[in-house]
């Protein structure tokens, strides 16, 4: 035996090893976590479910937005066999070419895609992928992939619908809770109301091998979390008269907006040209196209565009002067083709019987008349300037609602504009401007300038008989609220008392019957009382624009709408037959009589654009 | 036919415990072998598939326990003392053959190929070293302060492994390593293994650390070695202890100190000379006092006739020469791959993805594994592929991931216990020749144990050795059977007789 004892240290020895491996054993698997997370980066993939996006309903129930389903026709390269492509071009539809130069690509990138599969055709129908489900077998490592698009039953427009795209960096970088490849609704009502209809994204997770193949399904799923689908959304919009609108608008360029008066629900809101809904659904496919457009079908003119309102402006200047008390009823001007302003300058007026008051004003449109109701207001002895009076009548004008942004739910809205007397000074000079400098406001011109949601918002005030609720499109339904400033009766500065004196003139000027000198007579339905006033606007780019609002019944109206038609001449030719066969439609459901029929064709076949300067 | 006499020495005088704890190490590597393969949805049946390595595994099984039964019933455990030499000559025959007939393997040509068979002959050589080595060992007279004696030890041993090394089986090699505890077990000096493993101590901590601190730790060496000669531990700690943990914080006092003194001059305040003070290193202080105190050691040892002590004192010196030539050995002797496995293993470098992504991807599942683990055939890391080599060298991740802390628990438990046991035979034995070659035995056991496990969890660098009985593989298997149960045959022989 050699020495004694070392045998006991040699035992001492082994243990001292041993739990030097079992103490790090236990380190790496009970104290330290980080290696149970790396296990679960390792081998757990989460594949996201995508929740199908809410439906768009109009007022009446009729789906205006709704989903369907598309095929994504997937390659999976590292399962392909040879296979016949004039076969599997036949299935798909495609030209052979097509899957030839796809195949040849994806064998270029073999190592990068490994053994993911890559899209070779996107959004493919259901119908069409029927075909191609029943020869499938014979193309292994091909498959649909099933999707949810959207789809449009009606033809509602483009611009009041919106569209759903995939996010880019810069909404990402705004809404954080998106991520890459994740779809967004980016203008109209899917912008609007974006986040009650996109739901809530669940997620599938299965354990994936070094290969990055999947093995099975974690913990059978029991850790899954399905998707919660998107909340449905009611609108305030008829389907009808919104689809009827788009094609009254056709091949013209300008915006029709309805509103229901009491409530101020936009009915309709039409912007032309505009995105054809036969273009939304795969809106990245014609995205270039559409916005190089030079009628840009892409900018809402609905609520972008400011226009100078023209004639329709009179009603508030009417309105303003008579709470100003500056203006009664009874007030008589005389016009003589005009209104003459110093060193013989005149702005014209055309030719009417002299002397009016304010109905026969509004009626016959008299530029005159309120050339004299704006000098009042502004030469007004209450105010010690000009400059006062002008700030008074800039709140008057505010109170309308102008000058700002309505408040609508409706994305993307703007402010136009009402100038400054602030403006003016910088432009004239402190004290150096007067009534007759800034004259062309009385009649809508020059500075002022509203979308056709601001003077449809005017033209439910006056229906209204002094306030308006701010327009708005979604209705609230079950899970869903809206805003309660929708609620809010907003009244103007003007007393309610006092619309009803350019009510009567608004009536005369449709109802007066042809021969007469109401401006729009053209607009009359029997039954209907409908009030209207045209506008002319001028346009420095061609011709005038033709402007009219209108709202029917008279008493306890139940629409209110504004027409704009870019280049359309005088207030009468286009403005008020749109406006009201829109208001026909609405309260009648169907045109009725020769006449009206034929003025329906006209609207519908007459093209505009022409005249409209590509931008 | 067996009389009644031998059929009851055969019962109790065969160590039953250490074949059960083979069966068992054996059983355990064949489920985990299973597990780390099994295609989804196959049944516990398929594990004798042919098709699978756990059915090839089963093959290797059956075949080491008919080697077993040969080496216990059909040889006389005289045989193996005799025939030591000519078995180590016929393997080192085989070891350089290999170099030339072998195929090549990942890099190194160490297997014969035989049809569907391959076989290591650096497997058997641990045998034919152990048995070559005991025999050697054993014979009257042998001492192992006899400088002829210990150089044939040397011999025997650095033989093989040096072949092996030219075979670039470096983790095969390192397992040579383990006789030195036979050589201790047999009289070789234990300050020579403390000299070894200060050593390697030192070359780690100037890597990663400093100078400073591997001199501040070669001092408590050299006073902790001298007061295991002939002191008390606890003034040891009180005195040296002290004093070391005090320099420990020296560096971190020193950076105040220099802040202080450059904010002093910067404004103003102290003269420009303090500067020159504060440009003294604390590697300066602690060097400079060690040598003043180094000749005054030295002569007062001298003086006294205290040989350990003026030994200590050379090999403080020494361990000055190791700490100054670390960087040099380190960049100049070492392979470049060799330095990137140190630097790795030594958290010098993160490389998760080259070098470390083994180590990383092991330590995940066994990491994740925690206290029970995921159950048997519910990893995700080993049974997905995320391991390499998961059912040779790195088996115990199987272990580790599915069976958690208290399957490792077991698993670590039944190699020392088969270590223990081994050792504890050995002591018992009378003759020489089974003793030392049952230490063999032990050491080569806990080798692979200690440098596969600390492999797989991060504590030894990345070196290709099995678990044994655990892991896939034939040669393996094979080898540490006939090893082990040469063991329990000549512990049996003994026990027969008295």
């Amino acid at each position: 035996m050699a020495e004694d004892g070392k045998h006991v240290k040699i035992i001492i020895g082994l243990f001292v090893f041993a739990a030097i491996l079992l103490g790090r054993i236990f380190y790496i698997q009970m104290v330290d976590g980080s290696y149970a997370e790396g296990a679960v980066r390792n081998a757990m993939v989460y594949e996201p479910i995508n929740p199908t996006r809410g439906i768009i309903y109009d007022r009446n129930g009729t789906i205006l937005v709704g989903n369907k389903v598309a095929y994504d026709i997937m390659v999976t390269p590292h399962e392909v066999q040879a296979f016949d492509t004039l076969a599997l071009a036949d299935a798909l539809g495609l030209e052979p070419e097509f899957i030839r130069e796809k195949m040849d690509e994806f064998n270029r990138n073999r190592s990068s895609i490994g053994f993911n599969s890559v899209v070779l055709l996107k959004g493919m129908s259901a119908e069409d992928y029927v075909r191609f489900e029943e020869v499938r077998y014979k193309f292994p490592g091909i498959k649909g992939q099933v999707r949810s698009i959207r789809e449009y039953p009606v033809n509602a427009g483009g611009n009041l619908l919106g569209y759903v795209s995939e996010v880019d960096p810069a909404y990402i970088a705004r809404h954080p809770e998106y991520k890459v490849g994740d779809e967004a609704g980016k203008t109209g009502i899917e912008a609007a109301r974006e986040v009650d209809l996109r739901g809530e994204k669940g997620y599938h997770i299965y354990l994936r091998n070094a290969h990055n193949q999947i093995e099975s399904a974690y913990k059978n799923g029991a850790e899954d979390k399905a998707a919660v689908p998107g909340k449905d959304i009611v609108t305030t919009i008829d389907a009808t008269l919104q689809q009827y609108g788009q094609e009254l608008m056709k091949d013209k360029a300008g915006s029709i907006v309805a509103i229901e008066p009491a409530t101020g629900e936009i009915l309709a809101m039409v912007s032309s040209p505009g995105i054809d809904v036969s273009q939304l659904a795969e809106i990245g496919k014609y995205y270039n196209e559409l916005s190089t457009d030079p009628y840009k079908p892409m900018f809402n003119r609905a609520v972008q565009s400011s226009y100078p309102p023209g004639s329709v402006f009179k009603l508030v200047n009417g309105l303003i002067g008579l709470e100003e008390g500056v203006l009664t009823p009874d007030t008589k001007y005389g016009c003589d083709r005009g209104y003459s302003y110093g060193n013989g300058k005149k702005l014209g007026c055309h030719g009417h019987r002299s002397p009016i008051n304010l109905e026969e004003a509004v009626m016959m449109s008299c530029n005159g008349y309120f050339c004299h109701v704006l000098k009042t207001i502004l030469e007004n002895k209450k105010y010690a300037t000009t400059e006062e009076a002008f700030d008074k009548w800039n709140a008057y004008a505010h109170s309308f609602g102008f000058g700002e942004k309505l408040g609508s739910d409706f994305p993307s809205e703007l402010g136009g504009n009402i100038p400054t007397s602030a403006y003016y000074n910088k432009v004239y000079g402190k004290g150096r401007w007067r009534f007759s400098t800034i004259l062309s406001i009385s009649i809508g011109q020059g500075e002022v300038g509203l979308t056709p949601l601001h003077i449809a918002n005017l033209c439910a005030t006056v229906a209204n008989r002094g306030y308006y609720i701010i327009p708005h499109i979604i209705k609230a339904s079950e899970g869903v609220e809206i805003d309660p400033k929708y609620y809010e009766k907003h009244y103007t500065m003007v007393s309610p008392e006092q619309f009803n004196k350019v009510v009567g003139g608004m009536w005369r000027a449709v109802n007066s019957g042809y021969g007469s000198v109401g401006t729009a007579s053209i607009a009359a339905v029997p039954g209907l009382d409908i009030c209207g006033k045209t506008g002319t606007a001028q346009n420095p780019r061609g011709d005038d624009n033709s402007v009219f609002i209108c709202f029917a019944p008279k008493d306890n109206p139940k629409i209110a709408v504004a027409a704009y038609v870019e280049n359309g001449g005088f207030g009468a030719r286009f403005g008020a037959p749109i406006a009201s066969l829109m208001v026909e439609k609405y309260l009648n459901g169907s045109i009725e009589g020769a006449a009206r029929k034929d003025l329906e064709k006209r609207m519908m076949t007459t093209s505009l654009m022409h005249k409209v300067k590509k931008n | 036919m067996l009389d009644a006499r031998q059929e009851r020495t055969i019962k109790q005088s065969f160590d039953w415990y250490l074949v059960a704890t083979y069966l068992i190490l054996i059983v355990i590597g064949l489920v985990n072998i299973y597990a780390t393969e099994h295609p989804s949805g196959a049944s516990l049946t398929d594990m004798f598939s042919f098709s699978l390595r756990s059915g090839k595994q089963i093959v290797w099984i059956a075949t080491a326990l008919g080697l077993a039964a040969i080496i216990l019933f059909v040889f006389s455990a005289r045989l193996w003392e005799g025939l030591s030499l000519p078995i180590y000559l016929f393997v080192v025959l085989l070891l350089i053959a290999v170099i030339f007939l072998g195929v090549e393997v990942k890099g190194s040509r160490s297997w014969f190929e035989f049809g569907p068979v391959r076989f290591q002959p650096a497997e058997i050589s641990k045998i034919s070293t152990a048995l070559l080595l005991s025999s050697v060992m054993a014979k009257v007279g042998f001492q192992m302060s006899k400088w002829k004696d210990f150089m044939t030890v040397l011999a025997v041993i650095g033989g093989p492994m040096l072949i092996i090394l030219a075979e670039k089986e470096t983790g095969s090699a390192l397992v040579y390593l383990g006789f030195l505890f036979v050589m201790y077990r047999e009289g070789l000096s234990g300050w020579l293994l403390f000299i070894a493993g200060a050593a390697i101590a030192l070359f780690i901590t100037t890597l990663t650390m400093s100078p400073y601190a591997s001199l501040l730790m070669l001092i408590g060496f050299i006073t902790f070695g001298n007061t295991l000669k002939n002191g008390s531990l606890w003034k040891w700690i009180l005195t040296w202890g002290v004093g070391i943990v005090a320099f420990a914080m020296l560096p971190w006092l020193w950076g105040m100190v220099v802040d202080e003194v450059v904010c002093g001059v910067a404004f103003g305040s102290i003269s420009k000379w303090w500067l020159w003070v504060a440009s003294v290193k604390p590697f300066h202080i602690l060097l400079a006092l060690s040598l003043i105190a180094l000749p005054i050691v030295a002569w007062k040892a001298f003086m006294e006739k205290a040989t350990f002590r003026l030994i200590s004192a050379g090999v403080f010196i020494g361990g000055l020469l190791l700490i100054y030539s670390t960087e040099i050995i380190f960049n100049k002797v070492l392979q470049p791959h060799q330095r990137d496995r140190i630097e790795v293993l030594l958290g010098m470098k993160e490389d998760p993805s080259g070098v470390g992504y083994n180590v990383a991807q092991s330590m995940i599942a066994i990491g994740s594994g925690g206290f029970d683990g995921k159950g048997y055939m519910q990893g995700t890391q080993t049974a997905f592929g995320f391991v390499p080599e998961q059912s040779t060298d790195f088996i115990f991740c199987t272990v580790g991931e599915e069976w958690g802390f208290l399957g490792s628990l077991l698993v670590i438990g039944l190699y020392v216990f088969m270590i223990l046991r081994i050792i504890l035979d050995a002591e018992k034995s009378r003759e020489a020749f089974t003793r030392i070659y049952g230490y063999c035995v032990a050491a080569a056991i806990f080798m692979h144990l200690f440098i596969n496990i600390g492999m797989t969890v991060g504590l030894m660098p990345v070196i290709g050795i099995p678990l044994p009985l655990l892991s896939y593989g034939g040669s393996s298997l094979w080898a540490f059977t006939i090893m082990l149960f040469i063991f329990i045959a000549l512990d049996h022989e003994e026990k027969k007789y008295f």
